[in-house]
């Protein structure tokens, strides 16, 4: 941990800051500590010195990296939904479940709403969250400039976070195995293993995604285009 | 004590973006990197908090009361609920599953309404907890409130795998639904409160 790598900002009502100087600061989003920034090396964390959260945690070609770990994760999600999920088989009977079906488990009458609910949690949410990463990050590859609704999308994604619930899933199923059990014979079918795959890309993911990283890099790359339009207008003249 | 001298951007006269950190000059209401809308401090985050709380509260009522899984065979037809389903785990002798679902189910959601309250309380009245501690009881109910839906997807994937038609069918029982709905409301509840306010004098 390498703590002081962001200093606590000097405090006091001192003269208004201009741009420059705003623009240098960053305030803890938990407890609101505001600190200037000084560059943070790969596999350096800043974190804030009084309530102790990650501030900034960068890590070497995070966009590349995210963006495989991303495409990867929703390819095992597709995986995940369509291929045969458990099989269940009790004294020569046959039953066999795909995330599909574990989705429509409520869709009859009053539990429809719950079955939107899980299919939402599971897989929309996620599914949708990756999306919204790829549609920010992938753009940017190379040191292009964010396409137009790019903030917005990566704040969405952000919101969805907590949302997205593939791994508690897992543990679902591990309980409904056991429960099951004394009932019949369970075997994991192939979209099991892509389950359990895709939870274990999107730990990975998240490990590598940097929130001030991408916002940093998405703010520099628009001001650079702006700059360069302004100055195209000008130059004729 | 150093936390009393810690400057934070409100007492700096600035506006902090939760969302991405940066700060703004005072009036500024919308953040230029991220495009969130900027406050100091949300005025109306307790009053949210509190009906999400009383909502979850309602719901989780029902969730306890109605039966989750109905299970019907050639020979029975029974209902459990959220703890007849742990005790009926535990007498198969399946003790870490049937602890697995009693924190995920009761001791998480039970221990989410005490805390969430307990948090509003101090916000609004006087201290009963030094900032540290109560900035990591609402970390740790940000973390830990979503795998309450454990309970949920048990239920689907029983229900979904279990239908041998005639001989044995289990269907979810409406606690599902009021159940997730619970869990749903205190993770909003939980996601509303501004822990920033914590740190205020």
């Amino acid at each position: 941990m390498a703590e002081g790598v962001i200093r606590q900002q000097g405090g006091g009502n001192g003269p208004p800051m201009n741009e420059a100087e705003l623009e240098s600061l960053r305030a803890c989003p938990h407890c609101d500590a505001l600190y200037r920034i000084v560059p943070v090396a790969p596999r350096e964390r800043a974190v804030c010195s009084r309530c102790g959260a990650v501030l900034i945690a960068p890590r070497a070609r995070a966009f590349s990296r995210i963006i495989a770990l991303a495409a990867t994760a929703l390819i095992l999600m597709g995986a995940a939904v369509f291929l045969p999920f458990l099989d269940l088989s009790a004294s020569g009977m046959h039953s066999r479940a795909s995330v599909l079906d574990a989705v429509l488990a409520f869709s009859r009458g009053m539990m429809l709403p719950l079955s939107v609910a899980v299919g939402a949690l599971i897989v929309v949410i996620p599914a949708l969250r990756l999306a919204l990463i790829l549609y920010t990050l992938a753009p940017m590859l190379g040191g292009r400039p964010p396409l137009p609704r790019a903030p917005q999308a990566f704040r969405l994604a952000a919101a969805l976070k907590p949302w997205s619930m593939a791994e508690i899933f897992l543990i679902g199923v591990a309980v409904a195995l056991v429960k099951v059990a004394g009932l019949a014979t369970v075997t994991p079918g192939p979209a099991f293993w892509a389950f359990c795959g895709l939870v274990v890309v999107t730990v990975l993911h998240d490990d590598v995604m940097d929130a001030e990283t991408i916002w940093q890099a998405m703010e520099d790359r628009r001001d650079a285009r702006r700059a360069r339009r302004a100055a195209a207008a000008d130059g004729p003249a | 004590m150093s936390e009393a001298a810690t400057t934070t951007a409100r007492s700096a006269g600035l506006i902090a973006c939760t969302r991405c950190c940066r700060v703004f000059a005072p009036g500024t209401e919308l953040c230029s990197r991220c495009g969130a809308p900027l406050s100091s401090r949300d005025a109306r985050a307790l009053q949210r908090v509190w009906a999400w709380w009383f909502a979850g509260l309602i719901v989780y009522v029902p969730a306890n009361i109605y039966p989750m899984l109905i299970t019907r065979t050639l020979v029975f037809s029974s209902e459990s609920t959220i703890i007849g389903g742990v005790i009926e785990l535990a007498s198969h002798g399946d003790i870490f599953v049937a602890l697995v679902v009693f924190t995920a189910s009761i001791l998480i959601p039970v221990g989410k309404f005490l805390a969430i309250g307990f948090l509003a309380l101090s916000i609004e009245k006087r201290r009963f907890m030094d900032e540290h501690a109560q900035h990591r009881l609402h970390a740790v109910v940000e973390f830990i409130g979503r795998w309450s839906m454990i309970d949920v997807f048990v239920v689907a994937i029983v229900t979904s795998l279990v239908r041998f038609d005639a001989v044995a069918t289990i269907n979810p029982g409406i606690a599902a639904i009021s159940f997730a709905l619970s869990v749903a409301f205190t993770m909003l509840a939980a996601q509303s409160f501004d822990p920033r306010t914590i740190w205020d004098e």
